[in-house]
């Protein structure tokens, strides 16, 4: 539906593929403050992997390591790998603004741009990366769609973006990162700020979305990530160490039948 | 119960330290297509210059080199990585030189004035008046007692008038909230935007055009419509600065309100409300219009700052300016030398003082 | 048997608000009145302003009647008897506009810089140096631009007379122009006033953008200029319209560098290269010494049509700041 006009980067393959994520041994510092530890997980295509975990255990400076936003921070380092299938994301030919074409993110807050209307922020972000479309409306129903708040908003495009209550601005942000066509959606606690009908919506947007997207979902509400993910990974962290993964596997396992104590104690509840 | 060992957090202690990285977006190469393109753009600048365009002077040869470079850039970097990055790139530099070429006035008019003042400038500028230059003295004759009498006492009455004004003010707004906080502040702002020969017009026409004549009084009265607004508004930032925790301390042990502004607030504010004086001297000291028409200027030294037209720096600075003779003229600079460098001390001591405050 | 209900519970009567009655102690009745007094004293200064140019220039426009806002040259008794502001206040809004016109893109761009595009270490050191550009005294500012910058312009003003004389304001007028004391000259060195004050708020603004704006247009995949050009600007419009109208009520009054930049000419006329331009308040200066009665009350008609105006664009320049979004904390 869209077309690249510029570059193509094809530095990181074929834009359109299903997409697994790797991380390989990801450490990352805030100045000399080691935040996280070598964090090691296959995130696979075409599925919902959930982060789980108390707070402040990095999980949120990783999955902004997927995206390379970790490094607009000024005093911001990281080690070790990450790839898009196969490909270095952090690789010397790679551009960041490629990688975040492909990797998109909705944050715990909802941002949309309250200078522009509706349909302006579905398209902002082909304006920002340089795609184009020859049918900007049809790219507006069909994200919007896919999203679920084409029903919403349709008579209401042209109001502004902030116009909208909570849980539409959200789904208006996923709406905006769809129309970029990325290949990994990641979520950053997108339902934390939203009361239970607007997170049950956005649950079911994803089971759709997923079916083409690969998501990376950052939670703390457990039912939440027991509901829609297929696979978790429990982050934990004690005093004075760096945030590190205690387990990763199927849902189903981690909450029925953990292998980890710690992780038992913490999905029944017990701390976090 | 546990069974076997637990895997652990990744262990930092028994693996090799890993190795950082801070990505960048700015690369070697990237480097290079700068300084390609500002080679190649030199070059073309050189060859309109010298062949094809009737220029002259270096202003236009670096305004030229500049839009070439920015050009040639733009080009350069479509055609490596596309429209949206040379958008990206060329706006950035373009952004940068401009922000970094407001420097550049400002070098060449504290060079240029310290150049031709201190060209002139002698110690008896300190201790003579010009009453004892004559029409044959050479330029480094220069007196500036009388000038510099004559400011420091304006600026001293103006200080009386508007410092204690502009506290008072700053107390009304942030502390007694009256009933015209509103209104007040709307004209502050406004009073802040008064140009400063609308100023001297008002004191010439209220006072000495009335019988009281020129006068180093009337020059001060015109400064201090200019200064209060400047002081007022920043006792008030800082006045906001000053946690409520202390005034309800203050309160709660049955204060009244004026003992609780007077014995804590102020106090605690002190080294802002210092700043506020230092910024309103820095803002009137220089002034010229007002003092034309208030305290009118003069060659001989007078003390006296309620009966007598009386000079000051600026005020001589810009009359002798005006002259047509050279010596006089060069005078001028060594007039304005001297009052630049108290303008720049005061800056300074104002900026530390801001800083002090901050840390 | 009867289904349980709720037990209606009496209908409380919700007491009335007590109103609190503030009793002051005589001293602190004392200074508030002191205070307020201070806070009033600021309106009667400048009402009384207003009233003493309005009653003392009255004079002059009854003589001239409506002629006084059309006729553009400046005649006042002795010398003659036709007087009028139209060239005044036609020099006045060009020059402005000038500095306008340089001041206030670089101002964005100088803004953009330095809160956005910079290293964190020159952040500061460029903050202060461009606040040092206002601290400068105006008659500095003068003084510079007559002896350096004034016959240094007039090459870029010759050649713009030649090469872009299809353009009305650079078009000549006479066969042989002089280039210098004009009003093009006047502007630049009044923007070099302006660019600080006009930094200075939009710089502020800019610092107020919320940041999850900021990173949800980059995590879109957007380059800086993206980002600034989607959330930074539009963000920051109000800031930028009200430290505009602030720099121009700057270069409306400024009156000792223009003055001692151009030479009179009572006339309108596109052309801004050549010689000739006189703003309100550099005539108010250059002629005072010489005016007594008419002529006196001329000046002071024409100073209270700027006092008039300046306050109305300052008074502006703080409402648009304030309403913005942007401009909610920011301190002018």
């Amino acid at each position: 539906m869209v077309q690249t006009q510029d570059r193509q980067d094809e530095a990181l393959g074929d834009a359109t593929a299903p997409a697994t994520l790797g991380a390989h041994d990801v450490h990352a510092w805030f100045g000399d403050h080691h935040v996280l530890g070598g964090i090691t997980l296959a995130m696979p295509a075409n599925s919902i992997t959930a982060l789980i975990g108390p707070s402040g255990c990095g999980k949120s400076t990783f999955l902004r390591i997927l995206n390379r936003m970790h490094e607009l921070v000024p005093d911001a380092s990281l080690a070790g790998a990450i790839d898009l299938n196969g490909r270095d994301i952090y690789g010397s030919d790679v551009r960041a603004t490629d990688v975040r074409r492909r990797i998109g993110m909705v944050f715990q807050k909802p941002n949309p741009f309250p200078a522009m209307t509706v349909a302006g922020n579905v398209l902002s972000g082909l304006k920002l990366c340089g795609m184009k479309t020859d049918n900007p409306d049809g790219v507006v129903e069909h994200c919007l769609e896919r999203a679920g708040l084409w029903n919403e908003v349709k008579n209401r495009l042209d109001q502004p973006g902030g116009a909208l209550s909570g849980g539409q601005q959200q789904r208006l942000c996923i709406a905006r990162s769809l129309a970029v066509e990325p290949q990994v959606l990641l979520m950053d606690e997108p339902c934390s700020a939203l009361d239970p009908t607007s997170t049950l919506r956005i649950e079911e947007t994803m089971h759709d979305l997923v079916k083409t997207i690969t998501i990376v979902i950052v939670t703390h509400n457990m039912q939440q990530a027991a509901r829609i993910s297929d696979r978790c990974a429990f982050f934990n962290v004690d005093e004075g160490s760096p945030g590190g993964i205690v387990e990763i596997g199927p849902t189903e396992t981690i909450f029925t039948n953990p292998t980890d104590p710690r992780t038992a104690d913490y999905v029944q509840g017990r701390f976090g | 119960m546990r069974t076997g060992s637990a895997p652990t957090l990744a262990v930092v202690t028994d693996r090799p330290e890993p190795v950082r990285i801070r990505p960048r977006s700015f690369h070697r190469r990237d480097a290079a297509t700068v300084a390609g393109c500002a080679a190649a753009s030199l070059a073309l600048t050189w060859l309109a210059y010298s062949q094809i365009l009737p220029f002259r002077g270096l202003p236009g040869f670096l305004l030229l080199w500049a839009s070439f470079n920015f050009l040639i850039y733009y080009v350069a970097v479509r055609e490596t990585q596309g429209r949206v990055v040379a958008r990206d790139r060329t706006m950035a530099s373009i952004i940068s030189v401009v922000a970094i070429a407001i420097v550049i006035p400002l070098i060449l008019i504290l060079g240029y004035v310290t150049l031709k003042g201190l060209r002139f400038l002698r110690l008896a500028f300190f201790s003579t008046t010009m009453a004892s230059v004559g029409p044959e003295s050479p330029s480094t004759q220069t007196g500036g007692l009388q000038a510099i009498v004559g400011t420091v006492e304006q600026v001293g009455i103006a200080m009386v008038i508007s410092v204690p004004l502009g506290i008072l003010t700053a107390v009304y707004l942030n502390e007694v909230k009256g009933r015209i906080v509103r209104p007040t502040r709307i004209f502050v702002d406004a009073m802040s935007g008064v140009p400063s020969i609308v100023a001297g017009l008002f004191i010439y026409t209220v006072l000495v055009a009335n019988g009281a004549g020129f006068s180093g009084f009337a020059a001060a009265l015109a400064l201090s419509i200019l200064m209060l607004p400047t002081v007022t508004r920043t006792c008030e930032v800082v006045l906001r600065l000053v946690p409520d925790g202390l005034r309800e301390a203050s309160l709660a042990m049955g204060a009244p309100e004026w003992r609780t502004t007077w014995g804590v607030i102020l106090p605690t504010a002190r080294t802002g409300i210092l700043t506020a004086m230092i910024l309103g001297v820095a803002r009137v000291v220089g002034e010229t219009a007002p003092l034309i028409m208030t305290a009118f200027g003069s060659a001989t030294l007078n003390t006296n700052p309620f009966s007598g037209p009386q000079a000051a720096l600026s005020l001589s600075s810009f009359q002798l300016f005006g002259s047509s003779q050279t010596a006089d003229v060069e005078r001028a600079w060594v007039f304005a030398f001297v009052l630049l460098t108290l303008v720049l001390i005061l800056f300074v001591v104002a900026r530390l003082q801001g800083e002090r405050r901050r840390s | 048997m009867q289904m349980p209900t709720t037990e209606e519970r009496p209908q409380a009567a919700i007491p009335a608000r007590r109103k609190v009655v503030v009793v002051r102690t005589r001293s602190d009745r004392v200074f508030r009145r002191l205070a307020a007094s201070a806070g009033g004293l600021t309106l009667v200064i400048l009402a009384l302003i207003g009233v003493f140019l309005f009653v003392k220039g009255l004079p002059a426009i009854k003589d001239q009647g409506l002629a006084f806002f059309t006729t553009q040259v400046w005649n006042p008794p002795p010398r003659g008897t036709e007087f009028g502001v139209a060239a005044i206040l036609y020099w006045t809004v060009v020059v402005a506009l000038i500095a306008l016109v340089i001041a206030v893109p670089v101002s964005i761009a100088a803004a953009l810089f330095v809160t956005e595009f910079a290293p964190r270490r020159v952040r500061r050191p460029l903050t202060s140096l461009i606040d040092l550009l206002a601290a400068v005294p105006s008659l500095i500012y003068g003084m510079w631009g007559a002896a350096y910058l004034r016959p240094r312009m007039v090459g870029i003003s010759a050649w713009l007379g030649r090469y872009l004389s299809f353009l009305p304001i650079f078009k000549p007028t006479t066969a042989f122009p002089i280039y210098g004391p004009s009003a093009f000259v006047a502007g630049v060195v009044v923007s070099l006033m302006v660019v600080p004050i006009v930094t200075s708020v939009v710089r502020e603004v800019f610092s107020q953008v919320p940041p999850g704006e900021k990173e949800g247009a980059l995590a879109l995949g957007g380059t800086r200029w993206g980002m600034v050009r989607a959330v930074v600007l539009p963000f920051g419009r109000g800031g930028i319209i009200g430290g505009s109208m602030l720099g121009l009520g700057r270069a409306l009054g400024e009156t000792i560098a223009i003055l001692l930049i151009v030479s009179p000419l009572f006339q309108i006329r596109a052309n801004i290269i050549e010689a000739g331009a006189i703003p309100v308040a550099p005539l108010i200066a250059n002629n005072f010494g010489e005016s007594s009665g008419i002529a006196l009350s001329a000046l002071l008609a024409a100073g209270f049509v700027l006092f008039v105006v300046t306050l109305l664009v300052n008074v502006g320049a703080s409402t648009v700041i304030l309403r913005s979004r942007s401009g909610r904390g920011v301190e002018i």
